[in-house]
């Protein structure tokens, strides 16, 4: 569910992290109020317990494929929707910095995505609705599981639009989709029950755990309005840096060559050796129509006979690499010595 | 169950080799930071069929792994843990694309080369100075407060959890891990648990005059050195990105 760095656009990284960075702004001014000495500590220990949670693969029955917890719908029924999403943001962040688990720049992608639907879609508008005759176990189990499979499907979608967006992937949208939904179901259930089983627990011993959240300041007064507003801002956010960049380069909204230095001459060398490859697989190609654009380019460049070239630059320039790392390596085992002296 | 403990006790082990005293180590976090962010943003922006461009990035990661005497293994170790996301996605390529391999390599690399620099600046800066740099670059107090607490509390959790996983294995002998009816009441416990100990230690950390704000009497003035640093790499990765170094080192025994 964590998106890397490697999936995503720097125009969708940019994009999503401007619109998180407005959600927790909007949550560390609602948060500012009800913040006293029984809060902080638990809002770090709900963290270290959704980020350990985290850690912990299950398989998925029938699929092949593993999942983990979200917990963001246990943060915003502990905690509260804003407190909630910031302590989403900073396990994103420990497990972005010291696991490569989700990446820096796909930083905000993931905040949205696990914090944003779950705290401000999911919580308010089935979990408080479901609960809002008070608690029961049955209405617990029930709520905790619908809006943890309807939060974590969002969030699935999300992570679908954003690598497509992004074009780093072939997967059409259709597979990739029909792909994420139903595994994310199955992990949401699971997910719904772990939820249900933990608040159930924090109800009967230490009830006042969560009547402070329902009851207060922060998390009792979400409105729809305030939902719509945040959802709005958000929207526009995402909208406008999208479509900013998608309109002057549709091809797959990548930061291309040509918006920055003018030209598509410098997209050209990666075409190059491509070109042997592709010259190789238009051979085998079950799509002979397939139009290559980048090779178009590169015919039109004067590219196309430099192929030799390209793949020999290459590999010169991971054998200088080589060489730097190497003296590096080599002056750091001699300095020692010569700091004894 | 003693896996999952080992695994995310190896946090810590990024967090003690931020402690080394490198010239790296010793470079301001603030453009450490910047440095990375660029260098990330630098990497990502490579078209999907880029292969030999992001070749000469490979330099910014190794020369700081080296500099900062980071064992590789550690590195690698989470390179290993993070990639199958990459594959399962990236896998895929191939099929819908006659040219899904470049496309596929090209995710591969890069997911090495971000996640590789992620770690690189948290093992030479270290959490606490990460905190003050975000502090440094105006993000909100409770924000930075929530992320440094996070993350010390997780070995609160984790010694808490060893301490009942053994007082539950002592009690029922002859038996494997947890059982299933009674996991949800050990998770339960084991949360409030920590919740106790942490209210505790939060508020011994008041008693001491902890205001919210996580203080550091780590180096707070940013230098030439930095400045250098700085300037020098985000000039590299500009270069890097602009032009086509291996195309030129190849056309020269063209």
């Amino acid at each position: 569910m964590h998106m890397a760095d490697a999936l995503i656009s720097p125009v969708v990284g940019a994009a999503m992290t401007a619109a998180s960075a407005c959600v927790t702004a909007y949550s560390v001014k609602k948060v500012q109020h009800d913040l006293d000495d029984k809060k902080v500590p638990l809002m770090g220990v709900m963290g270290a317990f959704v980020f350990a949670s985290q850690m912990i693969n299950f398989s998925i029955p029938g699929t092949g494929s593993s999942g983990h917890l979200g917990g963001g719908m246990l943060l915003a029924i502990l905690l509260g929707p804003h407190a909630g999403f910031l302590t989403m943001a900073s396990i994103l962040l420990i497990q972005a910095l010291f696991f490569g688990d989700g990446g820096l720049l796909a930083y905000g992608c993931n905040v949205f995505n696990l914090g944003f639907y779950t705290c401000f879609v999911s919580y308010p508008l089935i979990f408080k609705r479901m609960t809002q005759k008070g608690f029961t176990t049955g209405r617990i189990v029930g709520a905790s599981i619908v809006s943890s499979v309807i939060g974590l499907q969002m969030g699935a979608f999300s992570v679908v639009l954003q690598t497509l967006l992004s074009g780093k992937t072939e997967l059409p949208f259709g597979s990739f989709v029909l792909l994420m939904q139903p595994i994310h179901l199955a992990i949401g259930i699971v997910e719904g029950l772990v939820t249900a089983a933990v608040v159930t627990f924090v109800w009967k011993v230490r009830p006042e755990i969560l009547d402070n959240t329902v009851t207060g300041k922060t998390s009792g007064k979400t409105s729809i309005k305030t939902i719509v507003t945040v959802f709005l801002i958000a929207a526009l956010v995402i909208g406008g840096f999208v479509s900013w960049f998608a309109s002057s380069n549709p091809d797959g909204l990548e930061w291309s060559m040509e918006r920055t230095a003018g030209t598509a001459e410098l997209e050209a060398p990666d075409s190059v050796l491509h070109n042997v490859l592709a010259a190789i697989q238009d051979k085998t190609a079950f799509l002979p129509d397939y139009s290559f654009k980048t090779e178009a380019d590169a015919e039109a460049t004067g590219y196309t006979g430099t192929s030799v070239s390209g793949i020999v630059g290459g590999g010169l320039t991971l054998a200088l690499a080589g060489l730097i790392g190497l003296i590096i390596y080599a002056v750091k085992k001699r300095k020692p010595r010569t700091d004894e002296e | 169950m003693s896996k999952i403990v080992d695994s995310i006790y190896n946090i810590r082990q990024l967090d003690d080799l931020a402690r080394k005293d490198t010239a790296i180590h010793r470079i301001h976090p603030v453009p450490k930071l910047l440095v990375t962010i660029v260098y990330l943003i630098v990497v990502t922006s490579f078209g999907r069929y880029e292969i030999s461009g992001l070749f000469p990035l490979v330099i910014y990661p190794m020369v700081l792994v080296l500099l900062a005497e980071i064992p590789a293994a550690v590195i690698f170790k989470r390179l290993l843990m993070v990639e199958p996301l990459i594959i399962g996605i990236g896998i895929l390529n191939p099929l819908f694309d006659p040219r899904g391999w470049i496309t596929f390599a090209s995710i591969m690399i890069k997911c090495g080369l971000t996640v590789t620099a992620c770690l690189v600046l948290v093992s030479t800066t270290g959490l606490d100075k990460i905190a003050q740099a975000l502090r440094k670059l105006k993000v909100p107090g409770i924000f930075v407060l929530q992320f440094v607490l996070t993350f010390r509390y997780i070995s609160l959790l984790i010694e808490e959890l060893a301490r009942m996983v053994r007082a539950y294995s002592l009690r029922a002998p002859q038996q494997k891990g947890v059982r299933l009816k009674d996991s949800g009441s050990f998770v339960g416990q084991l949360l409030l648990r920590t919740y106790d100990r942490a209210q505790r230690v939060y508020d011994s950390m008041k008693l001491r005059g902890f205001a919210g704000d996580y203080r550091s009497y780590a180096k707070t003035r940013v230098t030439w050195d930095d400045i250098i640093f700085l300037l020098s790499w985000i000039s590299f990765f500009i270069i890097a990105r602009l032009f086509d170094i291996p195309g030129l080192l190849g056309s020269v025994f063209k």
